[in-house]
């Protein structure tokens, strides 16, 4: 019996996805949890994140801190696309506009007229050029057993969670400061703190931008060691993303990036366990149905979660967001 | 009555009556219209609200009390008109502006803000507070002074409040008539010019009612003007040193409560039918809901009713 999976899920703590989704549950608490956004686009703000810095250093041969650049202003710009015409508006219409948004982005960079410049449906690779080139670790082998990185690999593990921890100390920090506290207001009742001389609109922006930032630095962090990929930033997406905020707690800094690391492992895990149990013909599904058997499991976690613990791990049972 | 007008500096210039000038007028309404798919919820010719006296706004309910302080707010638009605070038109000012410039409402419908402390709510309250930049936000030290201040400010207050002792409580926890309280307290913070409380006293528990009084005229000592809708006659009586009286989106009384109360044409358009009945007391305001075919009010005031007898209950086994 190969039991390698497990190290190897566990392997998953440090991995890149776990950074990226972790900084896009960050920008999602923030929309969601503290601000009360429902954002049902997170994916589109790291696609757009990806897709500029991708274009911009493979396309356009721009220097890293250039296409760093590129990708912030890219989130701005889609949260401004989003937020102006639907942030005065009803709760709803935000989500309606951000998930077809999303879509539309994921669609668009697919587009075969375009594809010289967006890699069409095979995405960008190589948006890693500058960033190696900066590595000052000596190219040896690290880590232990299955768990074995290059120099790049760990290169990109340390910026990746120096990343994760900065953002997560100022999240913190704005949400115990005044902004943080108006946007919780915000979050309970917009006109109550309209009503007390606060320009709710735009601390919504604020929020829906911050958050977006977020989404498409971490993507940032993914795409570097691996590759950008259009149908990594569908609509399933944002759902992980739900999941592992509520998984750790919405109205919580630690909780979206704990939540990332348990969903990743799980992930991970529960893959290695069918694959062993259909491998061994104690499953009566074939390896084609796993995939979407996982999914499955995904989904039901987040009814128990929201049934169970609606407040999530690191949440206090009053800020819960699905309770009474 | 001819005393009210000599015991009290005159408000107005002329014979009291709807749309009379004042002497001293902190906010003019003209021709402000709403209707809502056709029906007319408010059309008030010319109203102005004298500065540092309590005011109160009453008519039956569906008068449209409470959509007149959205409009005036900023809350809602309306259809034509144009109103001034100070001399300045607030016309199209979003509502946030409107609070800033100093014109601070309640809702009939409390909004505490459930999920923050009390303090957190009253913090809220305050203007001017540099670490509501999100720049500024990320270092304590901009606004560390700032938030001392309006920590003890809220303090004060919500002592006076008798709140002091829920500060670091939800707001979720607190009783309906205590979030009547904060929200009140809550729009004191910015240290307002105009307060305008939409029924203040609905759901506040009685033994806090009369202290609610002394902090509303406490407000216009300290040089506030107070603009409240209320159904409790006994309050209005008691408080207000002049009477607006609202009925079908018009305004069609106006003068020294004393006067107005008694005026046939108010008792008329306020009470309807219901010549004899106290409107001060739950059960006459039931009989009112239930005339006016208000199931919600209805079901309101019947659990009030039952509230208030339970909590009898309770004080009476102790
Ligand atoms: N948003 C709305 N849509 C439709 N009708 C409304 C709305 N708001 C208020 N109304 C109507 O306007 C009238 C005045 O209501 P309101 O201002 O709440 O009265 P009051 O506060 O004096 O009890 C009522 O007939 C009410 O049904
Ligand atoms: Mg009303």
């Amino acid at each position: 019996m190969d039991l390698n999976f497990i190290p190897l899920a566990f392997g998953q703590i440090l991995s890149p996805l776990t950074v990226g989704y972790a900084l896009a549950a960050l920008g999602l608490a923030v929309h969601f949890g503290f601000t009360g956004l429902l954002n049902f686009g997170q994916a589109g703000f790291m696609a757009v994140g990806g897709y500029f810095f991708a274009i911009t250093t493979v396309k356009f041969d721009w220097p890293l801190w250039a296409s760093l650049i590129a990708c912030v202003v890219g989130a701005i710009l889609f949260a401004l696309l989003l937020g102006i015409p639907t942030l005065r508006l009803r709760a709803d219409y935000l989500s309606i506009v951000t998930i077809a948004a999303a879509e539309i982005v994921r669609y668009t960079v697919k587009t075969p007229s375009i594809s010289n410049l967006t890699g069409g449906s095979d995405g960008i690779n190589g948006s890693s050029r500058d960033f190696y080139r900066l590595n000052p670790l000596p190219d040896i082998r690290y880590g232990y057993g299955v768990l074995s990185y290059n120099n790049n690999e760990v290169w990109s593990m340390i910026v990746g969670w120096t990343v994760v921890i900065v953002a997560a100390v100022l999240v913190w920090q704005l949400m115990r400061s005044p902004w943080g506290r108006i946007v919780k207001g915000i979050r309970e009742d917009e006109d109550a703190v309209r009503s007390l001389g606060k320009n709710v609109t735009w601390y919504k922006m604020q929020s829906l931008i911050l958050g977006g930032v977020l989404a498409a630095l971490g993507t940032v962090l993914v795409i570097i060691p691996t590759s950008l990929q259009p149908d990594n930033y569908g609509t399933q997406t944002t759902f992980f993303l739900y999941t592992i905020v509520l998984l750790g707690g919405a109205t919580t800094v630690l909780g979206p990036i704990i939540g990332s690391i348990i969903f990743w492992v799980v992930l991970s895990l529960s893959d290695g366990i069918l694959t062993l149990l259909v491998s061994n013909h104690l499953l009566p599904i074939t390896s084609v149905q796993q995939g979407p058997i996982r999914f499955i499991i995904v989904g039901i976690a987040l009814m128990l979660l929201v049934i169970f613990r609606p407040q999530g791990i690191f949440g206090k049972k009053r800020e819960a967001h699905f309770s009474g | 009555m001819a005393d009210a007008n000599t015991t009290r500096a005159k408000l107005q210039i002329g014979e009291p009556g709807p749309g009379v000038k004042k002497v001293d007028p902190i906010l003019v309404a003209h021709g402000v219209r709403r209707s809502f798919g056709g029906v007319s919820a408010v059309d008030v010719e010319h109203v102005e609200i004298p500065r540092n006296a309590i005011t109160a706004l009453i008519g039956p309910n569906g008068a449209g009390k409470t959509t007149f302080f959205n409009l005036l707010t900023g809350f809602d638009k309306p259809d034509t008109g144009t109103w001034e605070l100070n001399g300045k038109s607030l016309a199209n000012v979003p509502a946030f502006k409107v609070a800033r410039r100093g014109m601070v409402r309640t809702f009939q419908l409390t909004k505490a803000l459930s999920l923050l402390s009390v303090m957190e709510n009253m913090r809220l309250g305050a203007g001017d507070q540099s670490g509501e930049r999100i720049l500024t936000a990320l270092f304590s030290g901009f606004w560390r002074k700032r938030e001392k201040e309006i920590t003890d400010q809220a303090l004060d207050l919500l002592t006076r409040f008798k709140l002091d002792t829920k500060k670091d409580d939800y707001a979720a926890s607190l009783s309906g008539g205590q979030r009547k309280l904060l929200e009140m307290a809550r729009a004191l913070m910015s240290k307002p010019e105009l307060v305008m409380l939409d029924e203040p006293m609905a759901g506040v528990n009685p033994a806090l009612t009369q202290s609610l009084l002394s902090h509303i005229l406490d407000l216009k000592k300290e040089g506030m003007t107070v603009l409240f809708v209320e159904h409790d006659m006994h309050m209005v009586q008691t408080i207000a040193d002049w009477v607006i009286v609202m009925a079908e989106g018009k305004i069609v009384a106006e003068g020294y409560p004393d006067v107005v109360m008694r005026d046939p044409a108010v008792i008329d358009a306020y009470l309807g039918a219901h010549h004899d009945t106290d409107l001060g007391s739950l059960t006459g305001q039931l009989e009112v809901a239930k005339e006016l075919g208000d199931s919600f009010l209805v079901n309101e005031i019947s659990e009030e009713i039952s509230d208030e007898a339970s909590s009898k209950e309770t004080t009476d086994g102790q």
